[in-house]
């Protein structure tokens, strides 16, 4: 499996991502401190699709920032690519759990953001911009600012700005949460097409079960807090995955299989 | 309203001047109530000019001493445009280190809020002493008042910024000086407008004031020698030329707003 997922991203550089034994306490004023994850350990291949579940509060999005390097570590170690993480990561395209526009920018100024902080070429970029937007289904929308736009369109711009740079690494935190339940299924289709196409690296971070496993080749289980990794599953399904996938006894099995480890640490109760 | 031209995005001058009629029809007849009411109570109870002046007389009064208000008129305006001018160009710098600066955040913010306590028209004698009669103490006094709320909405509107914001800026690679371009400043524009619009109406308080101590031009000059001569048609003529100003001043600051920040009017409409 590791092999065959080399032999995809032979050419793109290296951006596979090393998490090893990482503690994560949050200093707080009033209440102490709070012990977020426990000695997480999680390896993405370059190029490989991983997403995480696990309760609210679990600690998914302090993993998230931690592997961004936008918040440090406590103890353990990040690599990306090989490197040590010690401040953002610069191969990095981050879809925050909430959209984060900003209000005063056109939607395409938006999604432009980060090739204008980073002293990109603009003319390339604008066109890959306007390409994006097209593919999200916003084409016509450029000029319009965030104010304007539904929820479901506002995630898409955010979506669009994280791939506006052709990131190596993708972190994506809940990014459909906000959606409803056929938008959220078009934009698993999207999503997994972009991804079949540039093979980035992603982490996809979700309360939905079924929405991990449709898209990922690999499912982290997280237990409550302080977070752990409790379970990480392959996931043998074909790609491109579809309306078909669903139905497929091996993902209704999969997601059983989630669900009663949920049930086992008391996440989910029936009684 | 069924016409073609209704449907046009851009509608004409005039469908626009007569959307604003009667958008403030209720307003501009209420006004005009009032004004009857009073032309008609003056000459009915017979009140003497020199006590209530009518409507009449007073815009006889600015159409005759049109020359002498509009000199006075522009030497307030000087005073509020340079003292406003003084607090913006302070103002916001000040709040930019008050947000970014921790000496700043931990001395001379609460230092400004305690001094804010102080009714700064209670310092305009003193200005007077020490700058004399002309137009410095009036600016001071225009900008001691105008300065706090320009100061306090910059700071509240740069701290508004989400956590989210500076991650997603920090983790795009921006530095401090790009935050705050990108993100910070922009973000805060709608505070800032908001202390601006404050702002120009103490400015013209201020500059007033100024001249109830010691002046030799102005409009708030003109109404100390009006009430010593007992003319009350030139106090009142005075007052509306003061309030004139004020209403022009604000709207130009409304106007700007328009053209800086035409998102937020698109939010704001929207909550309406
Ligand atoms: N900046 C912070 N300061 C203090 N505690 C924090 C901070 N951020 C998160 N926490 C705490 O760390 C724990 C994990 O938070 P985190 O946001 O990572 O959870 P999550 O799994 O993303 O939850 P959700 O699914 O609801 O988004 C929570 O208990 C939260 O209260
Ligand atoms: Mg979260």
């Amino acid at each position: 499996m590791t092999a065959q997922r080399e032999m995809i991203t032979h050419s793109a550089n290296d951006v596979s991502v090393e998490v090893a034994g990482v503690t994560k306490h949050y200093r707080t004023a009033k209440s102490g401190p709070v012990h977020a994850l426990d000695e997480v350990s999680l390896n993405l291949g370059s190029g490989e699709f991983v997403s995480i579940v696990g309760p609210s509060g679990c600690g998914k999005s302090t993993l998230l920032m931690l592997i961004s390097g936008l918040i440090p570590v406590s103890s353990g170690t990040i690599k990306v690519g090989g490197k040590p993480v010690n401040g953002p990561v610069d191969e990095a395209g981050i879809v925050f759990q909430r959209d984060v526009l900003l209000d005063w920018r056109s939607v395409l100024s938006n999604v432009m953001l980060p090739v204008e902080i980073k002293r990109l070429d603009q003319k390339a970029h604008l066109n890959k911009a306007t390409e994006l937007l097209h593919s999200v289904g916003l084409t016509g929308f450029e000029e319009k600012y965030p104010s304007e736009l539904s929820g479901g369109m506002r995630q898409r711009v955010a979506i669009c700005r994280a791939l506006v740079q052709s990131p190596g690494l993708l972190l994506m935190d809940e990014p459909f949460g906000a959606l409803d339940a056929l938008t959220r299924e078009q934009m698993n289709l999207d999503l997994q097409r972009m991804w079949l196409r540039d093979r980035n690296t992603v982490l996809f971070i979700t309360h939905s079960i079924e929405e991990a496993i449709f898209l990922s080749d690999r499912v982290a289980v997280m237990s409550a807090r302080p977070g752990r990794i409790a379970e990480v599953l392959d996931i043998d399904l074909g790609r491109p995955r579809g309306a078909q996938t669903r139905s497929d006894r091996k993902f209704v099995e999969y997601i059983d299989r989630v669900r009663r480890r949920f049930l086992a640490q008391g996440i989910l109760s029936e009684s | 309203m069924s016409t073609a031209s209704s449907i046009d995005l851009q509608p004409s001058a005039g469908a626009r001047v007569w959307a604003w009629f009667t958008e403030q029809g209720a307003a501009l007849g209420i006004l005009l109530l009032i004004f009857l009411a009073w032309e008609a109570a003056t000459r009915l109870l017979d009140v003497p000019v020199y006590i209530l002046p009518s409507p009449s007389v007073i815009i006889v009064k600015i159409y005759a001493d049109w020359a002498l208000l509009m000199d006075n008129a522009w030497a307030s305006l000087q005073e509020v445009i340079l003292g406003f001018g003084l607090s913006v160009v302070v103002g916001i710098p000040l709040a930019v280190a008050i947000v970014y600066s921790r000496i700043f955040e931990r001395v001379a913010f609460p230092l400004m809020v305690s001094l804010q306590t102080v009714p700064k028209v209670a310092l305009a004698p003193i200005l007077v002493m020490w700058f004399g009669y002309g137009i410095l103490p009036k600016v001071l006094v225009a900008f001691l008042i105008s300065f706090f709320p320009i100061v306090i909405n910059t700071v509240i509107g740069m701290r508004s910024v989400e956590k989210e914001m500076i991650y997603l800026a920090e983790s795009m690679g921006a530095g401090q000086l790009q935050t705050f371009i990108k993100i910070r400043f922009p973000k805060a524009l709608p505070n800032i407008f908001g202390g601006l619009k404050v702002g120009i109406g103490q400015a013209v308080i201020g500059a007033i004031v100024g001249e109830f101590i010691a002046a030799e031009k102005g409009l708030g000059y003109l109404q100390l020698i009006a009430q010593v001569r007992l003319d009350t048609p030139l106090l009142f003529s005075s007052v509306v030329i003061l309030s004139l100003m004020g209403v022009i001043l604000f709207n130009i600051v409304v106007w700007v707003e328009r053209m800086v920040i035409p998102w937020h009017r698109q939010i704001t409409e929207r909550v309406e």
